[in-house]
């Protein structure tokens, strides 16, 4: 696989993996605002994926379509990063997962405005729909860990759980080598928040990696992928 | 027979009777998601573009605009759906959003918030959700009259 494909992936499987975990809160969100928030926020993660996937199944050559790619492929040919994929636990730990997403998500767009047209007009798209996600998440995770004692303690708990997952994010991605240092922007957005936060990051020596390269995901995503492709998996020509 | 091909200004007009799936009062015209019309030989080139990536009323928009054209007579058609430039709101009619506005929806401002109140005008307003019913939209409340409404988000 080329470095091209596998950075298309690797944006287009983020996104899907990432938009299908929150659309598992639809029905479920604490309150009604936050429902739609997250429903809204996870529909446009899935728009982004099929705008990038699309374009890999073009890349790749051997005719697949965003569906294709979504739908019939294993846990071991998808490169979304490994903190999507994990599960939701309560609304801060998801809250603090997107936070520490869109900042990345939000670092990578913006690099992207020099890439070739096809990226870029992809990511010219999403960035302003990511810049409205991580303004959202920023403020939902500044006020939840200044917030009561119980929000405190949750959201801590978050970061620490979640930390670990974060060494994807500080990465170079390929492709990007020359575009900019998308790890320091990202350290740049999360740091300042977490301490206005009152929040603080374990003192990690070593981070999980090799989702983004497809070397080793965790069990969880083929469980998220038995939910996610089980109709079209068994009625493959389904169509409606 | 020589058949003569529309203007396209008679095209425009079709697509201004075409309503948002989402939001009747303004047209798909109204709303900037039309960008071009052309013909390219005997075919009739329509190109539009998406408000969200993931906004569910696009497949609608398409089928709604097929069938204005087919019930017009154009035979020969090819929609192309581009991404750039981006949507922004800054391309809806400013006779558009005075609707929006009568329909109880404040329309998009570039301070991020809305003006006014569209049912009382009064603006002291809070923000409810940055998210709400539609992709486009976002739930505020009135403070003196105590209602709900859509704020039209500014991108």
């Amino acid at each position: 696989m080329t470095d091209h494909l596998e950075f298309l992936l690797q944006m287009g499987d983020s996104a899907l993996i990432l938009g299908h975990r929150l659309s598992e809160w639809c029905g479920h969100g604490p309150a009604l605002e936050e429902d739609i928030a997250l429903a809204n926020t996870a529909l446009d993660l899935i728009g982004q994926a099929r705008m990038w996937l699309t374009v890999a199944g073009r890349v790749e050559g051997s005719g697949r379509s965003a569906d294709d790619l979504a739908f019939h492929r294993d846990a071991m040919d998808f490169r979304n990063l490994l903190i999507v994929e994990r599960p939701n636990g309560d609304f801060g730990h998801t809250l603090m997962r997107q936070f520490l997403f869109d900042c990345h998500h939000l670092a990578t767009l913006r690099a992207l405005s020099d890439a070739a047209p096809e990226i870029a007009e992809i990511a010219a798209k999403a960035l302003k729909e990511v810049t409205y996600h991580q303004e959202r998440s920023a403020d939902l995770v500044l006020r939840l860990g200044d917030g009561s004692e119980e929000s405190h303690r949750r959201m801590q708990a978050a970061l620490d759980a979640l930390w670990p997952y974060t060494g994807e994010l500080r990465d170079p991605m390929p492709e990007m080598h020359d575009l900019a240092d998308t790890g320091a922007d990202w350290a740049m957005m999360v740091g300042p928040v977490l301490s206005q936060a009152t929040l603080s990051p374990p003192d990690l020596a070593h981070f999980q990696t090799g989702g983004r390269t497809g070397r080793m995901h965790s069990e969880h995503l083929g469980h998220l992928l038995a939910v996610m492709q089980s109709l079209p998996r068994a009625h493959p020509d389904a169509t409606w | 027979m020589v058949k003569t091909l529309t203007d396209t200004a008679t095209v425009w007009d079709w697509l201004s009777d075409v309503p948002d799936p989402e939001i009747p009062v303004i047209s798909i015209v109204d709303l900037g998601i039309v960008r071009a019309i052309e013909w390219a030989g005997d075919t009739l080139r329509v190109t539009i573009t998406p408000t969200y990536s993931g906004c569910p009323a696009s497949g609608i928009i398409r089928l709604d605009v097929e069938m204005a054209l087919r019930r017009n007579g154009i035979e020969k058609l090819d929609i192309q759906e581009v991404l750039s430039p981006p949507w922004t709101t800054d391309w809806i009619a400013p006779a558009a959003r005075k609707r929006l506005e009568a329909y109880g929806i404040a329309p998009p401002q570039a301070a991020g918030g809305p003006e006014r109140c569209p049912h009382c005008g009064s603006t002291n307003v809070t923000r409810v959700s940055q998210f709400g019913s539609t992709p486009c939209k976002a739930q505020w409340r009135c403070e003196a009259c105590l209602e709900p409404f859509d704020y039209f988000k500014c991108i």
